[in-house]
């Protein structure tokens, strides 16, 4: 049974992603003495300068420099501490890949990187600081897992979870506040992806805050009488075969939503293991191969087409395919 | 160990650097014969290490940020017990454990995966504050490359450590004046380099990083250091002990051939007779 957020289709309750990041660290800040947490001057947009109040001897402000950041919270892995380090996406990974690469995912140690403000939803900052290529440039890593949380109790959850796991994880999350989809009794587990509804005509599997729109895409569907299977992917590596490919199976028409390039990301992910695994037409909503621009969230969602909408227009021209 | 024996340690394990080499047919000779001293003093000196309990939670650690000089370090881990001296002749080749730039607990004693110059010098830096968190009294020491100095990372990393007055780490960075592509001063200069350690405020210390008594004294007087991070400038000859590759940068990152391997090692037996 997967638990939905009872106001999610009247009046979603609103909050942004990075809010649930920071609950999370302090949840763990006061179960597990050996998380730290380093930042890179932004910490309060971030959501780590509460924890840096309540652990202030766990807290490592490294002012604006990734790099250094990156490789010195290797260092804490290394000594068996659990290092949270959070900077905004484009910053960090964007300029500390190179780090992770070498020191945190070939040493295999368990450095827990959090890109914030990622994806178009970042807003009037521009492309500089929209973070649309950071699941590609990551998930290439070996060793690293991906995740992508859907909403702010989805991401306390991630936090907490991805302390616990043995190796290096990448977690993004976005600025604007988005619609709460999940509950606390709704199941999550990293590497299981999660039929939300089931459905018979086409599976739409997003990640993210844009999983909202795949829901009210869904909704739409079903009055055109399309049946909508919608899955909630948020770990993006290593993904859930077993359930993904189940539901291709099932369908045989898939649509990837994320706030992301469509190159790369969920939807690079879902074509590799569709194109390898069960060819089955595929639509990706996403960013098409370009930058960015300054604007409000919405606006910029509706304008680069990742709105329900658009995932609607995506699933009928799928369906045109399917054989 | 006295300096006296210090010295003949440094020369077999330059003479191992030089069979590895060969025998890899790539890999770079001049910082590692260069650096053997200050490796050598601290592996069979100063550091509180144990290569029978390689990994005790206390020891003491060594990281290798300028993961290129990486024939030193195997020489000196084999020569100090780690693993067998054997095990050098397989440097760079397939399915060995000893990868052309090291990678973390490949051996036991390699303490973090080295290569992309900077990493380290920050990894120890995360070490060391790590460390502190713990209550563990171990003491990390760092050596990197003077071409290293050129990575930004490595002055990010150095205002960060003075910021937070770590000062279980001390930084040891070989001065020997070239890199790859020519002589430092050429290729970009880092002059006046003392001073600008000075300026990032860390414990500035300066050796002759081939006289081993004097390498002793001053890894002793860093460790003993308290308040701040030390930075030691050790001054070297690329290539030390075999004199058609001291001091050109063109012996930076190839290996000698056979017949070069020969001469160096009969130059190193030579200099040996004279410690």
């Amino acid at each position: 049974m997967y638990h939905l957020h009872p106001q999610l289709f009247l009046k979603p309750e609103m909050k942004p992603t990075r809010d649930g990041f920071g609950k999370g660290l302090l949840d763990l800040g006061s179960t597990n003495k050996d998380v730290v947490v380093l930042t890179a001057d932004v910490s309060d947009s971030v959501r780590v300068a509460e924890f840096g109040k309540q652990f202030p001897d766990r807290y490592f402000q490294c002012g604006v420099s990734e790099q250094n950041m990156m490789a010195a919270a290797c260092g804490f892995a290394q000594e068996g501490k659990i290092p949270f380090l959070s900077s905004y996406a484009t910053f960090s990974p964007g300029r500390s890949w190179d780090q992770l690469r070498v020191s945190g995912c070939y040493s295999n140690v368990p450095v827990k990187v959090a890109g914030a403000h990622a994806g178009i939803s970042v807003g009037p900052d521009g492309a500089t600081h929209q973070a649309l290529e950071d699941i590609a440039s990551i998930r290439v890593l070996p060793n690293i897992t991906v995740v992508v949380p859907c909403d702010v109790e989805e991401t306390r959850k991630a936090t907490v979870a991805i302390a616990a796991l043995p190796g290096p994880v990448y977690m993004r999350f976005a600025r604007e506040k988005t619609p709460i989809i999940t509950i606390a009794k709704t199941p999550f587990k990293i590497g299981r992806a999660e039929v939300v509804q089931s459905g018979r005509n086409v599976t739409i599997v997003a990640c993210g805050s844009l999983l909202y729109e795949a829901l009210v895409a869904a909704r739409a569907l079903a009055r055109r009488h399309i049946s909508a299977e919608v899955i909630n992917c948020h770990t993006i590596k290593p993904l859930d075969v077993v359930t993904l490919l189940k539901s291709f199976k099932k369908t045989r028409a898939v649509v990837t939503v994320e706030e992301h390039q469509i190159t790369g990301g969920l939807g690079g992910a879902i074509s590799e293991l569709a194109g390898q695994k069960f060819p089955v037409p595929i639509e990706r909503v996403g960013m098409r191969d370009m930058f960015g621009e300054s604007g409000e969230a919405d606006e910029l969602l509706i304008k680069y087409r990742m709105k329900a909408p658009d995932v609607v227009r995506a699933a009928q021209n799928v369906l045109k395919r399917k054989k | 160990m006295n300096a006296h024996e210090l010295a003949l340690t440094a020369n077999s394990i330059r003479q191992d650097v030089i069979k590895a080499l060969v025998e890899a047919k790539s890999g770079h000779s001049a910082g590692p014969l260069g650096l053997a001293d200050v490796v050598t003093a601290l592996y069979f000196e100063i550091a509180d290490i144990d290569p029978k309990y390689p990994w005790k939670e206390t020891r003491d650690r060594i990281v290798l940020s300028c993961g290129h000089y990486c024939p030193v370090l195997y020489s000196a881990l084999a020569h100090r017990g780690y693993f067998p001296v054997s095990e050098l002749l397989t440097l760079r080749k397939l399915n060995s454990r000893l990868q052309g730039h090291p990678h973390l607990r490949c051996v036991p004693g390699v303490e973090n995966t080295g290569g992309p110059l900077g990493q380290g010098v920050s990894l120890a830096l995360g070490m060391a504050l790590a460390l502190k968190l713990k209550g563990n009294p171990a003491y990390v020491f760092c050596l990197s490359s003077d071409g290293e100095q050129q990575e930004g990372e490595v002055w990010e990393a150095y205002n960060m450590a003075a910021k937070y007055k770590v000062d279980n780490l001390t930084y040891i960075v070989d001065y020997n004046h070239i890199q790859i592509d020519g002589p430092i001063e050429e290729v970009m200069p880092l002059e006046p380099l003392v001073d600008k350690y000075r300026a990032f405020n860390l414990n500035v210390m300066e050796t002759d990083g081939n006289n081993m008594a004097e390498v002793v004294k001053t890894l002793r007087k860093a460790k003993e250091h308290k308040g701040t991070p030390t930075m030691i400038v050790a001054h070297t000859t690329p290539g030390k002990g075999v004199s058609f590759m001291e001091k050109d940068y063109r012996w930076h990152g190839k290996p000698p051939n056979v017949e070069e391997a020969a001469r160096a090692l009969q130059e190193l037996e030579a200099a040996r007779e004279k410690i």
